[in-house]
């Protein structure tokens, strides 16, 4: 797996790689000067659309297709909004660019910027990463002395402003019309779609939202050319992704890999994550983010890393956040970890989210305190019925695919946390008392 | 999202005892020169007032560390925003403190990959060790133990934030390395 052209990492583990100087030093600025002195907007659409870059953020959806649907010509500035937010749990991929290759991601935002008419752009950053919004701060600055970003960039007439902003701990504020309206100074709760952010987004206008590791892509596409990118990964699923690879494996970190890679690759490969910690064996992954159906052991073993594979074992390649467990962990109490999440993050706008995650909160949380009722996975599946496909966005979904998949395949330690004499069903609405939560 | 009781509770907190003098008035803040400039280029550069309130308020928690009562008005007066829309931001993000959240902030992740790699005997070491809850300032004002949702750190767990800087791969021996050595920074 190694014949294949580093695009994101390539520049990290290199001293100072932060740096405007060092960057350049690696033929850094060469294609967003290229493609501002040489292409037309329309053609580095195309180029992008030609690559088949999929956004990886999470949803895979084709970045060159948004890019077509923004309108121009509506007489309002267009905006990109680089989604930062970093906050699926299992996902620390974007953090490398940003910490260590910053100014990849800001040629990408020249390019993109370019590509759809736009003059101001956001680098919205989850609050947290307080050092990293100092880094790509200064990356910024860099860039301004150096005639990169600001008026006349380059010499073009192609005219740039970049905003660096700190988010304040929200995961909601990840999806994209939540950082809209996080942007806009309100509570960052997500729009109802349509109008997409392409057509309606930040202050009414156009919006391109892309993810960072999208954004720093494209340096290396518009310099190389979409069939270059098309050679690497599948045919549907081109190029190389980032993968964040956590749990108890002895070499966690982020990997670049074509996609298409088995993720038994990604997990045991030398190269890679070397295998599970001494003592421990694989019970279970999750390969996409928290959000995504887990895949049993059998599973991982035979999955690949490709958008069309993964979904056709039922779950997602999301953002690349894989999240390996051993068999020393007990699923009910993962799965509670997770519930207790999304319940903590819905940002209350939709009754089945706000009230669905916090049900499966409180019934996870009184199984594993031993006061299960017989009928509780069916009730859990009800309440999922009412949840899945029926919110503004789907937080909601993304609670309830876990959940399913939890409990479908590791059935018996649900099933064990039930009183043993099952009753035949019934469904018994149970009232909210502190009783069901203790 | 943050739950809906975290606005000032006691208006007094956080303003200086001033010895024996007829009550003050509204406090009144100002940022330090560089902060001032800073403000002013957010001011010149956001599109909106409305869009500023969430740099203005991390400009103002670098200033004062948190936000003593009086700031959400001043940063409403300054933004000429109505104040419940600053309030609107405060309650809803979690990062934004209306109680002096300590000296030694300890935000350990509790989600998923740090939960893998055993963060709870994390957590469950640090209130032993330091005799506070999940949520809790100790008496000194010294410490304060929160449970967080994921850092963004998750291959490098247990992971615990405090301040601007994270503290990855914890131990025992680590927390409490890291412990005694805050303790004599008094
Ligand atoms: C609840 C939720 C959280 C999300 N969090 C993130 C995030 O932290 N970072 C991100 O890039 N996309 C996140 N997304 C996806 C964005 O909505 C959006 O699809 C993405 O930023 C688009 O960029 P892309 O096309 O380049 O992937 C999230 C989506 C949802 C529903
Ligand atoms: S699905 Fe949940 S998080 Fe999404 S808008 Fe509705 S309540 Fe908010
Ligand atoms: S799960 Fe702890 S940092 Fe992500």
């Amino acid at each position: 797996m190694s014949d294949f052209p580093k695009i994101l990492l390539d520049n990290v583990g290199v001293e100072n790689s932060h740096t405007l100087q060092v960057y350049r030093s690696r033929g850094g600025y060469k294609s967003a000067e290229k493609t501002l002195k040489t292409m037309k907007p329309e053609e580095v659409v195309g180029v992008v659309k030609d690559s088949g870059l999929r956004g990886r953020g999470g949803a895979g959806f084709p970045t060159g297709v948004k890019w077509g649907f923004v309108p121009q010509n509506s007489g309002k500035p267009v905006y990109l909004l680089v989604n930062a937010d970093e906050s699926e749990p299992g996902t620390f991929k974007d953090r490398d660019i940003l910490d260590h290759d910053p100014h990849k991601m800001i040629e990408g935002i020249i390019i993109a910027s370019y590509a759809v008419n736009c003059h101001d752009a956001f680098i919205y950053i989850r609050g947290e990463y307080g050092w990293i919004v100092k880094r790509v701060q200064k990356a910024v600055d860099e860039a301004y002395e150096a005639g990169l970003l600001g008026k006349d960039i380059l010499g073009t007439g192609f005219d740039l402003e970049v905003i660096v902003h700190q988010g304040a701990g929200a995961y909601i504020c990840g999806e994209e019309t939540g950082l809209i309206n996080s942007l806009e100074g309100k509570k960052g709760q997500p729009r109802i779609k349509p109008p997409f952010p392409a057509v309606v987004g930040f202050l009414d206008s156009p919006t391109v939202v892309n993810n960072v590791e999208t954004i720093a892509s494209l340096p290396w596409i518009l310099e190389h050319g979409a069939d270059a990118y098309r050679g690497i990964g599948t045919e549907k699923s081109p190029g190389t992704k980032l993968f964040s690879l956590s749990g108890p494996v002895k070499r966690p970190g982020v990997y670049e890999l074509p996609l298409g890679t088995p993720l038994r690759e990604l997990i045991f490969g030398e190269e890679y994550g070397q295998g599970m910690l001494p003592g421990i064996e694989l019970k279970a992954c999750i390969p996409g983010g928290s959000s995504v159906p887990v895949l049993t052991a059998e599973e991982t073993m035979a999955a690949k890393l490709d958008y069309e594979s993964l979904a056709e074992m039922g779950t997602m390649l999301g953002s690349g956040g894989c999240i390996v467990i051993g068999d020393d962990a007990s699923m009910p109490e993962v799965l509670k970890v997770l519930l207790q999440f999304y319940h903590h993050e819905s940002c209350g706008q939709c009754t089945p989210c706000r009230e669905g995650t916090g049900w499966l909160d409180t019934i996870l949380e009184r199984m594993l305190a031993g006061k299960g009722r017989p009928g509780d996975l069916d009730l859990i599946e009800r309440v999922c019925q009412n949840m899945a496909g029926l919110t503004i966005c789907v937080l909601s979904d993304a609670a309830v695919m876990p959940t399913r998949s939890f409990i479908a395949k590791f059935r018996d330690e649900f099933a064990a946390l039930l009183p043993k004499d099952e009753e035949p069903e019934e469904f018994v609405p149970i009232a909210r008392s502190a009783e069901d939560r203790s | 999202m943050k739950q809906d009781t975290e606005l000032p509770k006691d208006p007094e907190q956080g303003k200086v005892e001033s010895p024996a003098e007829e009550p003050s008035a509204e406090p009144s803040f100002a940022f330090s020169p560089e902060r001032e400039a800073k403000f002013q280029e957010i001011v010149r550069r956001y599109p909106t007032s409305f869009s500023a309130i969430m740099p203005t308020l991390w400009l103002c928690q670098a200033e004062w560390g948190w936000l003593k009562p009086g700031i959400p008005e001043w940063v409403a007066e300054r933004l000429e925003v109505p104040v419940r829309r600053v309030y609107e931001l405060i309650s809803f993000y979690t990062m934004f403190y209306t109680e002096n959240p300590g000296k030694y902030n300890l935000q350990v992740c509790r989600n998923i990959s740090c939960h893998l790699m055993g963060a709870q005997n994390i957590i469950d070491h640090i209130k032993k060790k330091l005799g506070i809850e999940v949520g809790q300032t100790s008496a000194d004002g010294m410490w304060r133990l929160e449970e967080v949702e994921c850092l963004g750190a998750c291959g490098y767990g247990p992971v615990m934030q405090v301040g601007d800087r994270y503290y990855e791969h914890l131990t025992i021996e680590k927390v409490d390395a890291l412990i005694e050595e805050w303790s004599k920074s008094e």
